[in-house]
């Protein structure tokens, strides 16, 4: 099996579906001459032309706008956000347009659009360049949120998204493009709301998703030198919810840390908290625990950065916490 | 003492709290406008022969018209009986506007337009019946009683919304203008705001994005003087909406909209240029709601005189006078009219009336 990174996988999938369904498009700033500030798209423009390939100029909200429309007429949109820290100037029509639209409209209009782009933390970009959204997302019902970890699994994902009839809000971490796995050459797709199990354990439980995927398998490997075995669970989508993979899980090992690169408060690991404790319980040998970045917005010196964020030592230190071992 | 601070006068009582910085005193040099008055709006001059008409032409813009102020009047009525909640904006007294642009489309074309556009969806085709019962939030309702006033939506004559951000449906208009383009296929989008939509950003970036990729939209400025209630003055720098075109290389217009025919015929033109070039037209059309903001909004920042002044202007009282002067309809043809339009809005109000309430939301938050 082909081992690629993950942006290759995003722009095959882009590639696969835009081939597959002419109502395909990609709009976005520099995704066509310039192939992607990220080089997601590289190539796209030679395949498919400026009429599927569009460059955006520099108004957000203007042309996840024009998609928003171009989904309720029929068209299939990807808009791509340069990064997910300018989507907070279209914000307005991700959740008062596209989210909202299929209820306004009483189901006569639905819209069947990706918003996609990297997002979360980046590596020295400092505060507005460098911040999870997707727990405002997750907040907001009619869209779907999706944050993979791997080149599988963001494959799998996006060409889903596209074929989705709902907005999909499509977060890709900026630090993972060149994160490799093995990708098949078969078609395949990963349907939201199913969410993966990146390690098996018995003694407790490791929530994550994207980036913090990776800080948890690391912990794991860590922990293991120790004789824990912790599970990593990946949800993959965080709307809709796997509460069944994680809650299975949790059912085994009666421990539960929910490891998010967001911020503490409201964030996206509360929600899960709450699931976790409605529905295990009986089964929680202690509190769940969260490890989150520091509640600040994001510093720009190296060392303060990585601070700030969630670290392996961090994710050890809480699996010591409910294991009692500290 | 003679008040230097024009709004001193106008707003009822809580003038105090006007901030005097906000308000433009009269000894300052450039030209002092207190108040949008009907001779501002005049663009075109006074005295310009109107558009010869036929009544087959005429009848049926009127009937429209008609009919959209009889269901408005009739759901003021019901919103102060209580049978309709929240917010209800009235295009009383806007008419012709939505009348005369959507009379130049087609089915086919599609109609985006604000939370006031009870008039451009029934101007698209969508009955009485279904846009009443919605206002009274029932399960026969347009949009079975989830929308409500400000967002009506309807596949089959393609009407877009319906939309309650102010600005925020520009880009929706462009983004169907889009597709028409992409696929090569021949509709047009009209897509109306306000004036006070032109200052927000969901405006600007929709026009600069239609002008640059030459998407067929027309984009109509309901220009009715006040966004709530701030006037013209106090909200642009330049109170021409239309001359925002001319930053993007876009085509303009700019009339008033008084005259039903007048505005079908302006709009036509820029109709046609975006179906044979794709090429767009920002085109501002001066009106007046003879009513408040919305049923909340009495309305106490105009003078009478104002309101009076274009009461006289009234578009429906227009059509009439001129069916009967230059078309030579009869009274008692026009009475037979006015009934049967009266009939068609108590029937629509006694079904809105009947009909079961809302019932359901939760299909429709996601698309399995
Ligand atoms: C972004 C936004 N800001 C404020 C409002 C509240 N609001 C609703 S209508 C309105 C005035 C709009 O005036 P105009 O665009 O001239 O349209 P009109 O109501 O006169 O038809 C305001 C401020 C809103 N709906 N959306
Ligand atoms: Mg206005």
């Amino acid at each position: 099996m082909p081992i690629i990174s993950m942006r290759e996988a995003l722009n095959q999938a882009m590639n696969e579906e835009m081939e597959r369904d002419p109502d395909v498009f990609l709009m976005g700033e520099e995704v066509g001459y310039y192939n992607g500030a990220y080089k997601v798209s590289q190539g796209l423009l030679q395949t498919f032309s400026e009429r599927r390939v569009i460059d955006a100029p520099i108004a957000e909200m203007g042309f996840a706008g024009i998609g928003v429309g171009a989904a309720m007429v029929g068209l299939r949109p990807i808009i791509e956000f340069m990064t997910f820290n300018f989507s907070l100037v279209a914000i307005d029509q991700i959740v008062n347009n596209a989210a909202k639209i299929y209820q306004m409209s009483a189901g006569q209009f639905c819209v069947p659009i990706v918003f996609r782009g990297p997002g979360g933390p980046a590596v020295q970009v400092a505060a507005q360049h460098s911040q999870s959204l997707e727990s405002f997302y997750a907040n907001v019902p009619g869209l779907k949120v999706v944050m993979p970890a791997t080149a599988y699994d963001s494959k799998g994902l996006l060409k889903t998204a596209i074929r989705d009839d709902n907005p999909v809000v499509f977060i890709e971490s900026e630090t993972l493009y060149g994160v490799t796995s093995e990708v098949p050459e078969e078609e395949y797709l990963i349907p939201m709301g199913k969410g993966d199990i990146k390690r098996e354990g018995q003694h407790v439980t490791l929530v994550a998703w994207s980036k913090m995927v990776h800080t948890c398998l690391d912990a794991a490997g860590e922990l293991a030198t120790m004789d824990i075995e912790a599970e990593v669970v990946d949800p993959r989508s965080l709307r809709p919810l796997d509460n069944e993979i994680i809650t299975d899980s949790v059912r085994k090992t009666g421990r539960c840390v929910i490891v998010e690169v967001g911020w503490p408060h409201c964030g996206f690991g509360a929600e899960i908290a709450f699931q976790v404790q409605r529905d295990c319980l009986d089964h929680l040998d202690a509190p769940v625990e969260r490890v989150t970045s520091d509640d600040v917005p994001m510093p720009y010196a190296l060392n303060l950065e990585n601070e700030v964020q969630p670290q392996v030592k961090d994710v050890v230190a809480a699996v010591k916490r409910v294991l009692y071992l500290e | 003492m003679p008040s230097i601070y024009p709004l001193a006068r106008t707003c009822n009582g809580y003038a105090q709290y006007i901030p005097r910085s906000i308000v433009r005193p009269r000894q300052l040099s450039y030209p002092s406008r207190p108040m949008s008055t009907p001779e501002q709006a005049r663009i075109d001059p006074v005295d310009e022969e109107p558009e010869p008409v036929t009544k087959e032409e005429l009848m049926p813009l009127y009937r429209q018209m008609l009919a959209i102020r009889r269901l408005e009047e009739a759901s003021a009525k019901a919103y102060s009986q209580g049978k309709i909640g929240g917010f209800l904006h009235l295009v009383i007294g806007q008419e012709a506007v939505c009348v005369g642009a959507i009379a130049t489309i087609g089915q086919d074309d599609y109609v985006v337009a604000t939370y006031r556009e009870h008039g451009h969806a029934y101007a698209k085709g969508i009955p009485a019946r279904p846009i009443l019962a919605e206002l009274f939030g029932k399960k026969t309702g347009l949009v079975k009683g989830l929308g409500g006033s400000m967002h009506l939506f309807d596949k089959e004559t393609n009407f877009l919304g319906g939309h309650g951000i102010v600005g925020g449906h520009v880009p929706i208009g462009a983004g169907a203008a889009f597709k028409a383009k992409y696929r090569g296929e021949k509709r047009v989008t009209l897509c109306f705001f306000g004036e006070g939509a032109s200052t927000i950003g969901g405006f600007s970036e929709g026009v600069a994005l239609t002008a640059l990729w030459k998407l067929p939209m027309v984009l109509i400025c309901e220009n009715n003087l006040y966004s709530m209630g701030t006037p013209l003055y106090r909200s642009l720098a330049v109170e021409d909406v239309s001359m925002r075109a001319l930053s993007h290389g876009m085509a303009r217009d700019r009339f008033d909209g008084d005259d039903v025919i007048k505005v079908k015929r302006r709009i036509a033109v820029a109709v046609e240029r975006a179906r044979e070039t794709n090429e767009p037209t920002l085109v501002e059309v001066r009106t007046y709601r003879f009513r408040g903001h919305s049923m909340s909004d009495p309305g106490l920042y105009r003078t009478k005189d104002e309101v009076a002044e274009w009461k006289r202007r009234d578009p429906i009282r227009h059509s009439r006078q001129r069916l009967v002067e230059d078309c030579g309809v009869g009274e008692e043809e026009l009475k037979e009219l006015e009934n049967e339009v009266k009939a068609e809005i108590a029937d629509a109000v006694r079904f809105a009336e009947d009909s079961p309430p809302a019932d359901e939301y939760f299909p429709y938050v996601i698309k399995e």
